[in-house]
């Protein structure tokens, strides 16, 4: 069907995509790779020469490496767990008949158009202030002393912020797919007196496994490289450095290009297992 | 026995999804209300919901003190350029994956999805370099080109699942009546594609206009778009919470807007055609 003509000038028409994607991963990855070799310090002496593996070796020694590791961890399981969670229970609710379905949409939606930025810093100020945000105000009411929720409970809290950015997400995509569920098939299981846990986890669940995949994959992505909501609320601190912030602090903070380098490809690394394992599974799930 | 929903159920339904729904809503509601108060009725205690002295002075100090319109044309034409750039260069890829699919259409696809993987900050320094070196740190063309391509495999995938819809019977018509290559992807393919491109471009604009990392790593006083002029506020000094909600109500508006009027399209694209 295809010509040899057409073929050719569809990978002319592929190539600058292709070209400017190979470009944007490899030069950064060689330079950073590059540097990682290497003690510099650009405001204390600049290149210092090659040091071969000593900053792969310091920055897994440094006390700091496998609590962010695990926070990286932490913060994405998390926030995965409760947005898939609630999303599959809120999917359900809404795809229930009810007056003014399309406006609950858009209210459930609304934060995921809300910049990292702004959503971190209200939540920050007015929720989880523990003077004058509401929060605080509402455990008063109930007599109870009020959280210093970034310093006492300061992982937990990032997790609520990011998950209530993601959830809107979750929701909607599982919604999507909940609806095209053959209603036939749920009404023939109840009349035959499946009860409704069963009729969820027998019918529901397995349609929306899909769904649910691609949730996952996709909210993995952007989660991997959360930084705005750490970098305005805690700055690090309180046991919420993730990697990503952790290595953030080296190169830029300490200016130590070298040893953040190194970091750089540990968190490099840690991405691609993750990719691996999900893009096994995307590509099983995706293809038709 | 059709099964009829009673009213009763319908009452319950409607009363838990408009509770989760605001409940959800709340933050922004509840920063937007915020913006309209003084500053003193903003940390009142217990808080005001409604019954307050609704006043504009916020807005007006946020746009005299910050110089908030460059903030805001900055993020207009970062999120506006490298979404254009992008879906110039997405277009005829995710056209010739679509319509004269190899082998390895597949791969390439995952393979661009995979480098979204990557790890933005291993490769901060290497990109700040090269910013340095051309001289373009803290320019809008900088990230213009940086945010393109962060968001390029997301642009291509969807454009790929959108133009996969199209039949190739109608292109294989068209080339039988004689049209050129040109004359396909003009008069055949475009308006057919045109409801898909608009909703990858929305995408994007929203993906763009929220990008945070690039954005306040690469920028200081003259690119900064709105999400490095809200992260200013993060240190707060006296009485800001209504100046902050005036700044954040500001910084959200157009894309909250956005976003609603295309929801709808925004979830078909977002799962790259996975979930229908």
């Amino acid at each position: 069907m295809a010509t040899h003509h057409s073929r050719s000038a569809a990978r002319l028409m592929m190539a600058p995509a292709v070209v400017l994607l190979l470009g944007w991963m490899l030069v950064p990855l060689t330079m950073t790779l590059y540097f990682s070799f290497k003690k510099y310090l650009p405001l204390r002496g600049g290149d210092l020469g090659w040091v071969g593996f000593d900053n792969y070796v310091r920055f897994v020694s440094s006390s700091a490496f496998w609590p962010s590791v695990l926070t990286t961890l932490t913060l994405v399981g998390g926030v995965l767990l409760i947005t898939v969670v609630l999303g599959v229970v809120l999917a359900i609710l809404l795809n229930q008949p009810m007056w003014g379905q399309g406006m609950v949409r858009i209210l459930v939606i609304a934060p995921f158009f809300v910049m990292p930025t702004v959503s971190a810093l209200v939540w920050k100020n007015m929720f989880m202030d523990p003077n004058y945000g509401l929060l605080a105000h509402l455990w008063e009411f109930f007599g109870a002393q009020p959280v210093e929720w970034l310093s006492q409970a300061s992982l937990p809290s990032i997790v609520m912020i990011v998950s209530w950015q993601w959830l809107p997400f979750a929701t909607l995509i599982l919604l999507t797919a909940i609806q095209s569920l053959d209603s036939e098939q749920l009404e023939a299981a109840e009349m035959d007196g499946a009860p409704a846990h069963k009729r969820f986890a027998f019918i529901t669940l397995p349609h929306l496994g899909r769904a649910i995949t691609v949730v996952i994959l996709i909210q993995t992505i952007f989660l991997l490289s959360i930084f705005a909501e750490i970098f305005v609320t805690t700055g690090g601190a309180f046991g919420t450095k993730t990697l990503t912030y952790l290595i953030f602090q080296r190169v830029l903070e300490s200016q130590n290009v070298g040893l953040g380098s190194a970091g750089g490809v540990y968190a490099i690394i840690l991405a691609n297992i993750i990719a691996i394992f999900l893009m096994r599974i995307v590509g099983k799930n995706l293809a038709k | 026995m059709a099964r009829a929903v009673t009213q009763q159920r319908k009452i319950i339904n409607t009363t838990l999804a408009w509770g989760v729904g605001l409940l959800i809503f709340f933050p922004i509601l509840w920063t937007i209300l915020t913006s309209f108060k003084t500053e003193a009725q903003a940390i009142a205690d217990p808080p005001i919901f409604l019954g307050f002295d609704w006043t504009l002075e916020n807005y007006a100090a946020v746009m005299e003190r910050s110089n908030y319109s460059r903030f805001l044309w900055n993020s207009i034409i970062i999120a506006g350029g490298s979404t254009l750039l992008g879906i110039l260069i997405a277009v005829p890829a995710a056209w010739s994956m679509a319509f004269v699919p190899s082998k390895r259409t597949k791969d390439i696809l995952l393979w661009m999805l995979s480098t979204k993987m990557l790890p933005a900050v291993g490769v901060l320094y290497p990109i700040y370099l090269i910013c340095i070196q051309f001289g373009i740190l803290d320019s809008k063309i900088a990230l213009v080109i940086i945010l393109m391509l962060i968001n390029l495999p997301i642009i291509v995938w969807m454009l790929y699942t959108y133009f996969k819809e199209i039949p190739g019977e109608i292109l294989e018509a068209a080339r039988m009546d004689g049209a050129s290559l040109k004359e396909e992807v003009l008069y055949v393919l475009t308006p057919m594609a045109i409801p898909g491109i608009a909703s990858t471009v929305l995408l994007n604009v929203i993906l763009a206009w929220n990008e945070a990392f690039w954005t306040l790593n690469l920028t200081a006083a003259k690119a900064a778009p709105l999400t490095a002029f809200i992260a200013s506020y993060s240190s707060p000094e006296g009485l800001f919470y209504a100046k902050l909600s005036a700044a954040s109500t500001m910084a959200i508006a157009p894309i909250l807007i956005l976003g609603w009027f295309s929801q709808k399209q925004l979830v078909s694209g977002l799962t790259f055609g996975a979930v229908k």
